[in-house]
């Protein structure tokens, strides 16, 4: 693996060498390297570019890591990874995709995540998006997350694309049954030109499910961000989605959460909020010593935190 | 030092909000105060940087800062501790108190500044500055957060507002301790008496200019005995009080 690509690997994945536990890297559409354990098998999928992970019922604390690195021009890649996950198994999957573009061409990557969770299985999902490049091609990025959550099961999902992604498309769905809890927050920052769609929508089907869906973001310079997500109550469940949106320069936000309740019994919430940095925010730290800029630097990444 | 030389300030709209403002902080501990709607917190923004005066001059140490931006003036050595606080979604306890004191800071150095304002450190040295703190734990937050920073001049406007009764005892504590600790002056805008009984000099500000200034002891006195100090009573008021009372 070459200097570009290890930094890749850091940027989404945190990780300097290759992880602890099961892991999958995929590099330029191929597969990189691979790790599995007693209890976490990966497969190639034949009929589909992708993989399978299979973790066994009752796996506890173990971690998967699927990092994905692009760092040819004019790549287009898509894949579909499937998740199963047994019963009463508590992990944590990283995944991550990272795109360093030389030019040339878009680079492009789509990745297709279906989760199945099993009864009462616990599970962290950690997603990072980062691009780098030199302008004359675009990073493009389209991840599809489908989560069916099983009796009891609880997810938690943080997603983050931070830089560096000039189009990207974002489409989570999920359906839980009774008593399932879905957990999402989602931290985005367009910069340039950029756009950025983020798509919800999450079906409460079971007694007693929960689902939160948390979006933190900022859009600068003009970049343009559309948050959509609709939360349908179909059983007696808690749903609440927040959109909290900084605006800075000449950018666009468009905030547009759905609830539809059909239970008499679900209780759904929803709450949006875009703004601009408040004023005395800057000058308190500007009070501290803290320069106008860094004073915004300061709140625009504790935000995104 | 500092040293205000007829400073005057009007708003976008041509209101005078201050005028012909003299004064020289030369003692340890000045507190400012005088009526609701005088001018005391117009002033103290003025002398942070926040407002800039459209007459006069303001100098620290000798040196103009009139024209300096609120970063320059906070790189001087002034702070400014707000009346009303400020919330930041993201940002911690921990965080600002770094930012504050210019190095990050320890665990154990945020929790000596927060000990002092009668915080339980280890409670809040990793909650968010956000809507979950109350208005007095915020308070308490933001004075912590000057004494992170240690300045030559530190000001505070209206310390007390929004902290309760219990904990105001702590609070004088906290500026005693602050006068006795550190080598820079402290100036306080407030209407608690306790806070003026710890003062060296006392300045009442009325009506946008400054209507009485001298030592504690001349100034408290006279602001005591008379009804003027908290502007004049509501004869209503008082009657209802007083039948209460009668009763």
């Amino acid at each position: 693996m070459n200097t570009i690509e290890q930094n890749l690997l850091k940027e989404v994945a945190d990780l300097d060498s290759l992880p602890i536990g099961a892991y999958n890297l995929r590099s330029n559409g191929q597969l990189e390297a691979r790790n599995t354990t007693a209890n976490i098998d990966i497969v190639t999928k034949t009929d589909k570019p992708g993989i399978d992970i299979y973790i066994k019922p009752g796996t506890q604390n173990e971690s998967v890591h699927i990092p994905v690195i692009l760092s040819k021009a004019g790549l287009k890649d898509l894949v579909y990874n499937d998740f199963h996950i047994g019963e009463n198994a508590d992990v944590t999957i990283i995944a991550g995709c990272g795109i360093h573009n030389c030019g040339g061409g878009d680079a492009q990557h789509d990745g297709i995540h279906t989760f199945y969770l099993g009864k009462n299985a616990k599970l962290r999902y950690v997603e990072k998006h980062y691009g780098e490049g030199d302008g004359r091609g675009k990073q493009l990025m389209n991840p599809t997350t489908v989560v069916h959550l099983d009796e009891g099961a609880y997810m938690e999902m943080e997603t983050t694309q931070i830089a560096g992604i000039d189009d990207t498309f974002r489409k989570t769905t999920g359906d839980l049954a009774a008593g399932a809890t879905l957990i999402v927050r989602e931290k985005i920052m367009t910069t340039g030109e950029q756009h950025a769609v983020t798509d919800f929508d999450v079906d409460l089907n079971g007694e007693g499910c929960s689902a939160n869906v948390i979006s933190r973001s900022v859009a600068k310079d003009v970049s343009r961000q559309e948050f959509i997500s609709r939360i349908n109550g179909n059983a007696p469940c808690a749903g609440h989605t927040e959109c909290d949106a900084i605006i800075m320069d000449h950018a666009q936000v468009l905030a547009s959460p759905q609830l539809t309740a059909n239970h008499v019994d679900a209780s759904l919430i929803h709450e949006a909020a875009i703004g601009k940095i408040a004023g005395e925010q800057l000058i308190k730290l500007m009070t501290l010593g803290l320069t106008e800029k860094e004073a915004e630097d300061q709140i625009v990444s504790g935000f995104l935190k | 030092m500092l040293e205000l030389r007829n400073v005057g300030f009007e708003t976008d709209d041509n209101k005078e909000i201050l005028h012909g403002i003299n004064l020289s902080v030369t003692e340890r501990f000045v507190a400012i105060t005088g009526p609701n709607g005088g001018g005391k917190s117009t002033l103290a923004k003025v002398i942070a940087g926040i407002y800039q005066p459209t007459s006069g001059q303001i100098l620290l140490d000798g040196v103009d800062i009139t024209h300096m931006s609120i970063t320059d003036r906070a790189k001087l050595g002034i702070s400014y501790a707000f009346q009303q606080p400020v919330r930041f979604k993201g940002l911690k306890v921990k965080d600002l108190l770094s930012l504050a004191a210019g190095k990050n800071t320890s665990v154990n150095e945020a929790c000596a500044f927060l000990s002092e304002v009668g915080l339980c450190a280890r409670d809040y040295v990793d909650r968010e500055i956000n809507a979950s703190l109350s208005g007095g734990e915020l308070k308490r937050i933001e004075i912590a957060m000057v004494l992170a920073r240690g300045t030559k001049l530190s000001i505070f406007d209206e310390p007390e507002a929004g902290i309760d009764l219990w904990s105001f005892h702590n609070l004088i504590r906290v500026f005693e301790k602050m006068y006795e600790q550190t080598k820079g002056s402290i100036l306080i805008i407030s209407h608690q008496e306790r806070i003026l009984n710890i003062a060296d000099t006392i300045v009442v500000v009325k009506g946008g200019s400054i209507e009485k200034i001298g030592p504690r002891k001349e100034i408290l006195p006279a602001l005591l005995g008379s009804a003027d100090a908290g502007g004049p009573a509501c004869s209503v008021l008082t009657e209802k009080v007083e039948g209460v009372l009668g009763a």
